[in-house]
């Protein structure tokens, strides 16, 4: 093999549960570490090592001025960028703010307002910058992130599906909530990664992946909203952690309009 | 307890105790016994020890896109009907490793798996499904190639059916010549008649079985009842196929028109139906999933960091995702209506070119699983009621030309 | 397409067998030619395929990826897959080197019916990369060339240096194969046609009822071809086209390369028309 690649991990508007879930992928980070050369992670190590970068993992949307000029700098530093998380590929949770006025959530919050500065809106890094591609969740699976290095390293493009939760839940054997107890599931809609944990808790799916390819929340929506479901309930599910992602955002606009 | 022999297509009858004494010889003689249980707000196949484990006094209801328990203690042992899944997950599971390679020294050593697996007996598999199980035989057992592992596992399979007493509004076997009465291929089918069972021999297998348990000889009217109970089920279906839509209390009862549906779904290939069911489809893929034939299967290359030790693991697939008509040109069925089509015409219609069989049994399934109720049978009389005139087809085929 | 190869009993169909690379050759940008060797010595002696079938070729880690075989089916020991480099599997197999190792699962398939098209003159239309399924049947031509009456070869590619197998039109036409070439884009030196495949069948005078086509390209431009073919009165049964879809198992026993009755891997690749003709014209089939 070639000289190790060189990875480096980059934070913007986040939880760091992201970057979390690459040092809690405790078996597998040694070997890792033996296929990758870590040369920015600051969540990790202190010490840092010059870019140009081979592969730029980037954590967290992007909320401030200075996060959309940080992240062209990160792009040229990196020959291959990949979204982390939920924030980072659709704009996270802080994402809610496009709905509202920020200054009136900020007013809200701090004794200061006068010392923050930021932007009306939370948006994933593809709006800014190319990316080339992204790893979904909130967080993201260890297992997906370990097969995106493998695939980096080995040259192939990485495993990562695009179907719907429901595959997930037939094939481990969990009972649809939403057919056999009537809850409001956002897992047909939602892309696979998981394992399909929720559902197997009795629990909806709460969309931590966004969406599928092909996916029809509307479609979703309306049934809900036929069985008895409160709209509101729904624009809520559907603004979770992947509220900005299109047709997750089109849908609960389109159930919240329908509510006024 | 004196050892009796009942010939192939002879009846008898047993009782509870006897039904337990049934599953203590088939696990006497190495099988592992799976029945109906009560898990998850679903009767689903699981492991069956005793018969205080089947779902006795449960019904299921079930419509589009809905599934509730609700217990009655009139209700038997098996007066539920079919649940999520089917024997498919037994016989041809959602994950498998199909070759193992590991390379040392610049060499692969490629090999599959060699599967032992345990001789399966299923207590309760219902007429729907035995005729599924016949489709998924010829699907992978009746080519010019066979799958090893599936037909490891079904070799050694035994089957205790049984007869529904009753039907779903989402059943529809009476329409796919799939049921409510148990046929053929099955070892013994039970039918529950005032909490005894009238137990037909199907196989030598099954008589072998049959041998060293109590049964009595069935009185005259035990075999009549048994065979009214599907004789009245299949025309009580018949008669709720006219009744009302909407009515939550008692939903329709499904049913299909079959009648030349090889051709009226082929030559409606690019009918506005499909546009339209594929603005409800979420191309989710449930369907399929829940489908006791559908036997699309992905494999996916599984390797460690190093690259050294791969597996390929096989794992149900579907014909609702992308990845399943991908190709580097792209997806191929790139819009949910093609997916739909795919499913709906491949299940009805083309699987006859290819099997010699409908793809479907009518267990519904796929109506009661789909997580917004779309129901095929609908879809069909759909496009069957608005199929274009003879003579609007000529036109549009002038025009094409 | 008729003659399925009678298939050696096989109780592990999962199991690739393992050869190397024994050979690989630069075609043109983006395509090599893979010759493959057998490490079983039984294996390379009993191998063998028909034209137009094809292999699962196997990189451990990376996946199978259906190729056609591209060499003389009766030159025995020679396997050679013409491979463009476009998904995962290609690209892995475009950064190995000769002897390197891989695993061959086949030969899968229909072929191109060349028993029964004895007699019969015959058009070779295709486009890019689909020339390689069918260098197979101009071997098998070469190798029978009294069987045959009039062959001629209508190929397109997207440039002059996109053209497969250059080096060896001379030989073909030395044998009587026609060649007629076009590009859709040419350059100072190109001298030939420039346009589509079908525009090739313009100065064409066939002899309709004796004409059978063989097709393999871009599913459009095979569309076209059936076209010109079919506006000729060359009888829809004697045209035949190689089909893509996502193979997978290559056993029938997937699913994935579903074209409405058939699996492309098992009743296809190579397809009468007639077989296909309703499905040709639709949206996401």
């Amino acid at each position: 093999m070639a000289a190790k690649p060189k990875l480096a991990v980059y934070k913007f508007a986040s939880c760091d549960g992201c970057q979390l879930s690459l040092l809690d992928a405790e078996d597998e980070l040694l070997a890792v570490a033996d296929v990758v050369e870590i040369a920015y992670f600051l969540e990790a190590r202190t010490a840092v090592q010059e870019g140009p970068y081979d592969v730029g993992l980037v954590e967290g949307s992007i909320t401030t001025k200075h996060d959309v000029e940080r992240i062209k700098e990160v792009r040229k530093q990196c020959r291959f960028l990949v979204t982390i998380g939920a924030c980072a590929t659709a704009g996270g949770i802080q994402a809610l703010r496009n709905w509202r006025d920020v200054n009136d959530f900020i007013s809200h919050v701090y004794a200061h307002p006068e010392y923050i500065n930021t932007l009306k809106t939370s948006t994933p890094v593809a709006e800014h910058v190319f990316v080339d591609f992204e790893l979904r969740g909130c967080p993201i699976n260890k297992k997906q992130l370990v097969e995106l290095v493998a695939a980096l390293v080995h040259g192939r493009k990485p495993r990562v599906p695009t179907y719907s939760v429901c595959v997930e839940c037939k094939r481990r054997d969990t009972v649809c909530v939403a057919v056999a107890r009537g809850i409001a599931c956002l897992g047909p809609v939602t892309q696979a990664g998981c394992g399909a944990i929720c559902p197997s808790y009795y629990r909806e799916c709460f969309g931590c992946y966004g969406p599928k390819e092909n996916a029809n929340s509307m479609s979703l929506g309306q049934h809900y909203l036929a069985a008895g479901k409160p709209s509101m309930q729904l624009v809520r599910l559907l603004r979770n952690f992947n509220g900005h992602a299109a047709d997750f955002a089109t849908a609960s606009t389109a159930l919240e309009t329908a509510n006024k | 307890m004196s050892a009796k022999h009942a010939p192939v297509g002879s009846f008898l009858t047993i009782g509870t105790e006897q039904l337990q004494a049934l599953m203590d010889v088939l696990k006497a003689a190495g099988y592992r016994t799976i029945g109906p249980r009560l898990m998850d707000s679903a009767i689903v196949f699981g492991d069956l020890d005793k018969i205080e484990q089947l779902p006795v006094g449960y019904l299921d209801r079930q419509d589009g896109g809905s599934y509730r328990l609700e217990h009655d203690d009139a209700a038997g042992y098996f007066d539920h009907v079919v649940g999520p899944q089917s024997l498919k997950r037994f016989l041809y599971p959602p994950g498998e490793t199909l070759l193992e390679s590991v390379r040392t020294n610049g060499q692969w050593q490629m090999k599959a798996p060699t599967i032992e697996p345990k001789p399966i007996a299923v207590i309760g598999l219902r007429a729907c499904d035995l005729h599924a199980l016949a489709i998924q035989d010829k699907v992978l057992l009746g080519g010019p190639y066979v799958d090893p592992n599936y037909e490891a596992r079904r070799e050694n399979l035994f089957i205790v059916a049984v007869n529904c007493r009753r039907a779903a509004p989402t059943c529809f076997c009476h329409s796919m010549n799939a049921g409510p009465a148990v046929d053929d291929g099955f070892d013994l089918a039970l039918t529950e008649v005032n909490r005894n069972f009238v137990v037909e021999i199907g196989t030598p297998k099954g008589a072998e079985i049959m041998f060293d348990i109590d049964w009595l000889p069935p009185a005259r009217n035990e075999i009549d009842e048994a065979q009214a109970v599907v004789t009245n089920l299949k025309a009580e279906m018949e008669s709720r196929e006219r009744r009302s839509h909407g009515n939550r209390e008692a939903p329709r009862q499904r049913y299909l028109n079959t009648s030349s549906i090889h051709d009226l779904l082929l030559e409606n290939l690019e009918h506005h139906r499909w546009t339209e069911v594929a603005r409800r489809c979420l191309a989710c893929g449930n369907c399929t999933m829940v489908c006791p034939t559908c036997f699309c299967a992905a494999v996916e290359e599984v390797s460690d960091l190093s690259g050294e030790h791969v597996r390929r693991e096989r794992a149900w697939d579907s014909c609702f995702t992308a990845e399943h008509s991908y190709m580097n040109t792209g997806t191929v069925r790139k819009s949910t209506a093609s997916r739909y089509r795919q499913w709906l015409t491949h299940k009805l219609a083309t699987w006859q070119d290819q099997f010699g069989t409908s793809g479907c049994v009518g267990c519904g399934r796929c109506i009661t699983w789909c997580p917004v109720g779309i129901d095929l049978t609908e879809e069909v009389a759909a496009i069957r009621g608005s199929e274009d005139s003879a003579g609007a087809k000529e036109a549009r085929a002038v025009l094409a030309s | 397409m008729a003659t399925m190869l009678e298939k050696p009993p096989t109780t592990e169909p999962w199991v690739a067998h393992s050869a190397r690379i024994a050979d690989i050759r630069p075609e043109v940008p983006g395509v090599f030619t893979y010759d493959l060797e057998f490490d079983d010595p039984a294996m390379a002696e009993s191998y063998c395929f028909l034209p137009g079938q094809f292999n699962m070729l196997y990189l451990p880690g990376f996946g199978e990826s259906a190729i056609s075989i591209s060499s003389d089916p009766q030159e025995r020991g020679k396997l050679s897959h013409t491979v463009r480099i476009a998904g995962n599997v290609t690209q892995a197999l475009a950064r190995k080197q000769v002897g390197d190792p891989l695993g061959v699962r086949g030969p899968f398939g229909s072929d191109w019916p060349m028993e029964s098209l004895r007699g019969h003159d015959i058009v070779i239309a295709c486009g890019g990369i689909g020339l390689a399924p069918l260098r197979p049947a101009i071997c098998h031509i070469l190798n029978h060339r009294d069987d045959y009456g009039r062959v001629i070869l209508l190929y397109g590619s997207r440039t002059p240096n996109d053209l497969l197998y250059t080096q060896e039109y001379d030989t073909w036409r030395d044998r009587h194969i026609e060649v007629e070439v076009a590009v859709d884009i040419g350059d100072a030196n190109w001298r030939g046609h420039i346009g589509v495949v079908p525009v090739l069948f313009y100065r064409l005078r066939l002899k309709p009822q004796e004409t059978a086509i063989l097709s393999c390209g871009p599913e459009i431009m095979i569309r076209f071809v059936v076209f010109e073919a079919l506006a000729r009165k060359v009888k829809p049964e004697n045209i035949y086209v190689s089909m893509e879809r996502n193979m997978s198992c290559a056993m029938g026993l997937c699913g994935h390369c579903q074209l409405g009755p058939f699996f492309v891997c098992k009743d296809g690749p190579v397809f009468n028309f007639r077989q296909v003709e309703s499905y040709f014209n639709l949206e996401d089939m």
